[in-house]
């Protein structure tokens, strides 16, 4: 392998002033972009096989309506926030220049147009709040919830993410966080943990058994999720390149060594290797080389991948015994294998695969590790902090539960008038005109169709 | 003995295994079905199609029991499946013929376990 070229317009890379749109790095760009849009619903089938059935609507749609309601936050105010320029303050948070995708056009960002940069961070951000939703899954109601994610995104989201790729103190300081171990995982995972905890258990937590409902669900969104994140790490160096090919090829290894330990450790203490196992395990994997899929070797990869495995997998097993209602393990999945992948970027970082990083602890530059225990921290406190107060302030004025009753028959129906399996039997039509009609639902008098 | 049968709401099954089996009742049939039990209808919309569900999920247990269980069965369940909302669910008891234990033979009596209450 030879020495990268310098020309990368790398993501954790000061932006240099290229000249002009490049076509081959727009393609792979605008496909990028579509790829991590599709990690989004790729996780609403991740989480939805993992609840009841009677909630698993509700918790797709927890993911599916971060698509409409983040990514307009997003445009409208978040990107300006995350990647405009803050002028004096520009070391804590961006501008306001970028508001309403004013001054985004079609212009060069790096080698790319701008529209299409402010695009490919802005699914980011979609995917990034959605995560959050697997803790608070089957109690949550749906309008605080969403009201919680519009805030995140744009109180701890774009501060976080200015920090770390926008020109902000964290990127001045060298941290090392190629697609996002810091901003999107470790960010989400803390957050996680901490609504978790301010929400409560599920009432049958600790007390009946809670099982997936779909697991074939559960390995169909992990696929796409890996599939997705070829998009979300080989386009994080935001070229069509060599540096591209190294993440890409990361993403396709690591998962690879994190499942089989994974497996092995399933087969070693439960005697079976088993299906949910398999899918959290390709998530951990990607989760774990998110930080250094531009910064390590491919046999870094598959090493940080088999490591990865450990910590999360004892989380998830001492979780599962405690009061803790992390329902789909987001802080074990994401903050522990975010974190886990973020300290490891600093041991495994070669510059001799990437110029513009740095290089790691076995590379004998231990302050590497240092400077990514600080954005750890960094993010630890800051992502865990703010979501307790966002929660808090929305907890004074609604109500963030759904009420004993309603969780025990199910989010599906009291959140959205719908059911995930429904036969139909004993459903009786309410003509439209019937339906039109300004009286309440529940005291309708339909006209009865058919029975 | 007597067959009883519950219908119930399916999110307080878990309750009333748990009150059974601390009753000491062993030995019974769930099975999911639908009813109506004078609730009020839930709307459900789907696109532009509204519809009411007249029937609604509920459990039904069935469970044959000895004479001095029946009273003790009945009143775990109705303990344990109340919520005070219209749909709660009934209690039926039947009287029974005949019961036979398909493994070793036995009949009546001896068929439903156990025989008597044991006053823990």
């Amino acid at each position: 392998m030879t020495q990268l070229p310098l020309l990368l317009a790398l993501q954790a890379a000061p932006p240099a002033p290229p000249p002009a749109v490049v076509p081959a790095d727009t393609a792979w760009m605008l496909i990028s972009t579509a790829l991590v849009l599709l990690m989004t619903p790729a996780l609403a089938f991740f989480y939805g096989g993992l609840v009841r059935s009677k909630s698993s609507l509700n918790t797709m749609m927890m993911s599916f309506a971060a698509l409409g309601i983040v990514g307009v936050a997003w445009a409208l105010a978040g990107y300006s926030l995350a990647f405009g320029d803050g002028g004096a303050s520009n070391a804590w948070i961006g501008g306001l220049g970028n508001t309403l995708l004013a001054g985004v056009g079609v212009e060069a960002k790096g080698t790319i147009p701008h529209l299409v940069f402010f695009a490919f961070q802005g699914t980011f951000a979609i995917v990034t709040a959605a995560l959050i939703s697997g803790a608070v899954v089957e109690r949550m109601r749906f309008g605080p919830y969403l009201a919680f994610i519009v805030l995140w995104s744009l109180l701890v989201y774009a501060p976080v993410a200015h920090w770390v790729w926008g020109g902000g103190w964290l990127m001045t300081r060298g941290v090392l966080d190629f697609a996002g171990g810091t901003v999107v995982h470790i960010n989400a995972g803390i957050s996680a943990l901490v609504a978790a905890l301010v929400l409560g258990p599920r009432k049958d937590y600790g007390r009946q058994a809670i099982l997936p409902h779909n697991v074939p669900f559960v390995l169909l969104g992990a696929g796409l999720l890996w599939f997705g994140w070829f998009g979300f790490n080989g386009g994080s160096a935001l070229a069509s390149n060599e540096l591209a090919g190294l993440a890409f090829t990361n993403t396709f290894l690591a998962p690879m060594a994190t499942m089989v330990v994974w497996i092995l450790l399933d087969y070693f203490r439960t005697g079976h290797a088993t299906a949910v196992g398999g899918a959290t395990g390709i998530v951990v994997g990607l989760v774990a080389i998110t930080p250094a899929a531009g910064f390590v070797s491919p046999m870094g990869a598959l090493a940080l991948g088999a490591i990865a495995a450990f910590p999360s997998y004892l989380a998830i097993v001492w979780r599962s015994r405690t009061r803790l209602d992390d329902s789909l393990d987001v802080f074990a999945g994401h903050g522990i294998g975010g974190a886990t992948g973020a300290l490891l970027t600093g041991v495994f970082a070669l510059k001799a695969w990437n110029s513009a990083g740095a290089d790691g602890l076995l590379a004998g530059n231990p302050r590497q590790l240092a400077v990514q225990a600080l954005g750890v921290a960094t993010s630890l406190v800051y992502a865990g902090g703010m979501t307790f107060v966002i929660l808090k302030l929305l907890g004074l004025v609604t109500v963030l539960r759904a009420a004993p009753r309603t969780e025990g028959l199910g989010m599906d129906v009291s959140q959205h008038g719908e059911e995930a399996y429904s036969s139909g039997e004993g459903s009786i039509l309410v003509m439209p005109d019937a339906a039109l009609s300004v009286a309440p639902a529940a005291t309708l008098k339909p006209q009865i169709a058919a029975r | 003995m007597k067959l009883i049968v519950a219908i119930i709401r399916p999110d307080r099954l878990n309750e009333v295994l748990e009150a059974l089996y601390r009753a000491e009742v062993r030995g019974l049939t769930v099975s999911r079905v639908m009813g109506h039990g004078g609730e009020t209808d839930r709307v459900e919309t789907y696109r532009g199609t509204t519809v009411k569900m007249e029937l609604q999920e509920k459990v039904r247990l069935e469970i044959g029991v000895s004479e001095p269980f029946v009273g003790i069965t009945v009143n775990a369940i109705l303990a344990s499946a109340r919520t005070g909302e219209v749909g709660d669910g009934k209690v039926f008891v039947l009287d029974v013929d005949q019961v036979h234990r398909i493994r070793t033979g036995e009949r009546d009596e001896g068929a439903v376990t156990p025989a008597s209450p044991v006053m823990a």
